[in-house]
């Protein structure tokens, strides 16, 4: 079904990732010699995750004669924004520098991408916001990057990768933790991979679909990372996102990390009440993709009440990844309640950097809300 | 062949078919007969070579008592080798009609060394009918071949297809590369002429890969789930490599990983397959379908829902005839067939997920 009424908060949006030529002003002069003088500013930095043509990378209505789909702001207005009554809306910028293995040209690329962000994205579009696309290499690196960005409070979280080259629960990743707590940010997972190791526990699939597929068992590991790990106790504000991870799996998380606790209690002493209540106060995930049968809407109905919280899903719309069709963003069998809490209230309560920009412009609010096209 | 059942208790009114039994050598010479001379003395001066840093233990210690029952332990040996026991505190007291042996250290399947991988197959093979079968016929062998040579494993699956007392064929999803990878299919194939269903128990040894997609979790309690996320990661690729279009009489078990995940997991490979489909041609329909044809699941250890209705609704979605019930005995996650189910199973929900379901399935009378 499609938003019921405007001020909804879109929580995974994708512009286009920026072209080396556009980066290259946000680098320095070491980064700008080493990029053109090594022909590195020919290469794409796609992301094996998301091949350009394949269905899932985006939509065929949101794919243009020209361009890459999201590659211009009048494009995101016009397809992502306006059409959902959007409020404002999270950018994660993906882009390939974070698979590379040298730390300190990754740390360069990203710290250009989160300043071509700036400058291109939310500089021009005052109902955009982003995350910090963080190099994980090094953590003493992605801290620096996150004390560099943080002033600017249109960044909301940081950005990882669900599959990457450690579990992110291990404590040699706390400093990222620490300095995102201490400025108010999120700690945002995105689906796709570095590939630093096979997708699966048995090697290496053949086929992009169980890549894809793979990917929320890639989340299911990371949750239990930072459970086991205990992260949530370290950092008792940090709030964990989940992105493009699906959420139909979770049922089975909730109730297998429960039971098995009450038996490895005595391993991971500092969980200290079941997991399945960090997991709802402290863990949000995006709404798209939607992995429940369309058409059968009882299906989604039991399945959110197996998740047994409605505070846990945050709207997004994924754009311009193929997740949905025409204007339908939201799944049929959502109560009223569950629909306002994720459009609107789950996320203020997940970021506070976007509480911020409510209360700030209350006024503001309500025009964009009165201005929203009829629905 | 039909058993009567001793000390059967009123209690009892069902028997069950227990999918999931650990058998266990005594020590490990309980295999030097069946090996021949050079491998015992291979056995012996070099072991096994595994894929992780520590030998002869698993990297991820267990629980309590090396993650058995504490009163499973016999006066001699490790729990699940004394048969005596076994029936007293299992079979008997359980009314178990059939059990089906998971055999899996020592099998081969996680052995690099494949000429000592296939001497520990056969040899495996030989020992659980020697050791439990031939003086138990309740319990049922299962074929242990060393997936990562499918030409060895195709002979010995073909030297016990006539025996009866082999109920399956037992490889590991923790595989080199995943299962559906076409190296594997001449054992499907093979599986399929013998008219066994292929059974994946999870595994405490890797074939070479991180448990993780982001690389080797530190506690048990992740190892323990990493369980669940391989089981489906190794569905998935047989399903989206085709291999159920390739082989229509294969029949999977998965064992011990869980299954409350499986619908969800269906619906996620049917949404995306949808759009994806000009990737994968060689499935000619949703891969929900072949899940629902060809794949059984064990519930042992089973999902444990605050409200206990949400677990009935769940196996309503994947289908009561294709949930099969397991114990894991004499593992320390043992699940007691009185108290597996917190919600109230009809009559025929009860006969099929505790016994029928299993019998179909193996063909047992």
């Amino acid at each position: 079904m499609k938003v019921p009424y405007p001020g909804a908060i879109d929580c995974d949006l994708h512009p286009a990732m920026p072209g080396m030529a556009a980066l290259l002003p946000h680098l320095d002069d070491y980064w700008r010699d080493q990029i053109t003088n090594r022909h590195i500013d020919k290469s794409s930095f796609i992301l094996t995750s998301y091949p350009p043509n394949s269905p899932l990378s985006a939509r065929p209505d949101w794919r243009q004669a020209s361009g890459a789909p999201g590659g211009d702001l009048d494009m995101i207005r016009r397809q992502a924004l306006d059409p959902f009554g959007t409020r404002l809306a999270i950018c994660n910028v993906l882009h390939g520098a974070v698979a590379l293995f040298n730390a300190d040209m990754a740390a360069a690329l990203c710290a250009a991408v989160n300043d071509w962000t700036a400058a291109e994205l939310l500089d021009r579009e005052p109902r955009l916001r982003a995350s910090i696309l963080l190099p994980m290499h090094d953590p003493a690196l992605a801290v620096a990057e996150i004390e560099r960005k943080a002033g600017d409070r249109r960044f909301v979280q940081v950005l990882l990768l669900a599959m990457g080259e450690m579990l992110l629960g291990r404590r040699i990743y706390w400093p990222i933790y620490a300095a995102a707590e201490k400025h108010d940010l999120a700690i945002g997972i995105h689906a796709g991979s570095s590939y630093q190791h096979a997708p699966t526990p048995s090697g290496w699939p053949a086929h992009r679909l169980e890549d894809y597929i793979a990917q929320s068992t890639a989340f299911e590991s990371q949750l239990l990372s930072f459970l086991a790990e205990g992260v949530f106790q370290k950092f008792p504000k940090l709030k964990l996102v989940l992105i493009e991870s699906g959420f139909s799996w979770l049922p089975t998380l909730l109730w297998r990390t429960n039971k098995t606790w009450r038996g490895v209690r005595p391993e991971v002493p500092w969980i200290e009440r079941p997991p399945a209540e960090i997991l709802r106060e402290r863990v949000r995930l995006t709404l798209q993709p939607v992995d429940a049968p369309r058409g059968e809407a009882q299906l989604l109905t039991r399945t959110l009440a197996h998740i047994g919280s409605d505070r846990m899903l945050l709207f997004a719309t994924d754009y311009p990844h193929w997740q949905f069709d025409g204007e339908d963003v939201l799944p049929d069998g959502l109560s009223d309640e569950a629909v306002r809490a994720l459009m609107i209230d789950n996320p203020l309560e997940t970021y506070p950097r976007l509480q911020e920009a409510a209360g700030m412009s209350d006024n503001a609010n309500a025009t964009m809300a009165l201005s929203g096209r009829v629905f | 062949m039909n058993v009567p059942l001793r000390h059967q208790t009123a209690a009892q009114q069902l028997t069950i078919v227990d999918c999931d039994i650990h058998p266990a050598y005594r020590a490990p010479a309980d295999l030097h007969p069946f090996l021949p001379a050079r491998w015992r003395e291979h056995m012996t001066t070099f072991g096994e070579h595994l894929r992780q840093g520590l030998s002869g233990q698993l990297a991820w210690p267990r629980m309590m008592a090396a993650g058995m029952r504490l009163d499973a332990y016999p006066e001699q040996g490790p729990p699940g080798s004394d048969l005596a026991l076994m029936r007293r505190q299992h079979l008997d007291a359980n009314g178990v009609e059939y059990g089906m042996l998971m055999q899996l250290s020592r099998g081969g399947m996680e052995e690099r060394n494949l000429d000592f991988a296939a001497a520990l197959s056969r040899a495996v093979n030989d020992w659980q009918i020697a050791a439990f079968v031939e003086p138990e016929p309740r319990l049922r062998a299962g074929i242990v071949v060393p997936q990562e040579d499918a030409a060895f494993a195709v002979t010995e699956i073909e030297r016990r297809a006539d025996d009866p007392r082999f109920s399956q064929i037992l490889i590991s999803p923790r595989s080199s590369d995943p299962l559906g990878h076409r190296r594997y299919w001449p054992i499907y194939e093979a599986a399929q002429r013998a008219n066994r269903p292929i059974a994946l128990h999870v595994q405490g040894f890797s074939g070479g890969h991180a448990s993780t997609a982001s690389g080797w979790p530190t506690y048990y309690m992740q190892e323990h789930y990493a369980a669940a996320t391989g089981m489906q990661t190794t569905l998935t690729s047989l399903v989206l490599e085709g291999v159920f279009e390739r082989f229509p009489g294969l029949k999977v078990a998965l064992i011990e990983g869980g299954f409350t995940w499986a619908p969800a997991l269906c619906w996620r490979m049917d949404k995306h397959w949808e759009r994806m489909r000009a990737e994968t041609p060689q499935l000619k329909r949703p891969p929900s379908d072949y899940v629902r044809e060809h794949c059984w699941f064990t519930t042992q250890p089973v999902e444990e829902p605050d409200d206990p209705q949400h677990l009935a609704e769940v196996i309503a979605w994947i289908g009561w005839d294709r949930v099969m019930f397991s114990t894991d005995y004499p593992h320390w996650d043992f699940d007691h067939p009185q108290h597996v189910f917190k919600f109230q199973p009809t009559e025929e929900q009860k006969r099929k997920v505790f016994r029928d379901n299993a019998k179909a399935l193996y063909g047992l009378p």
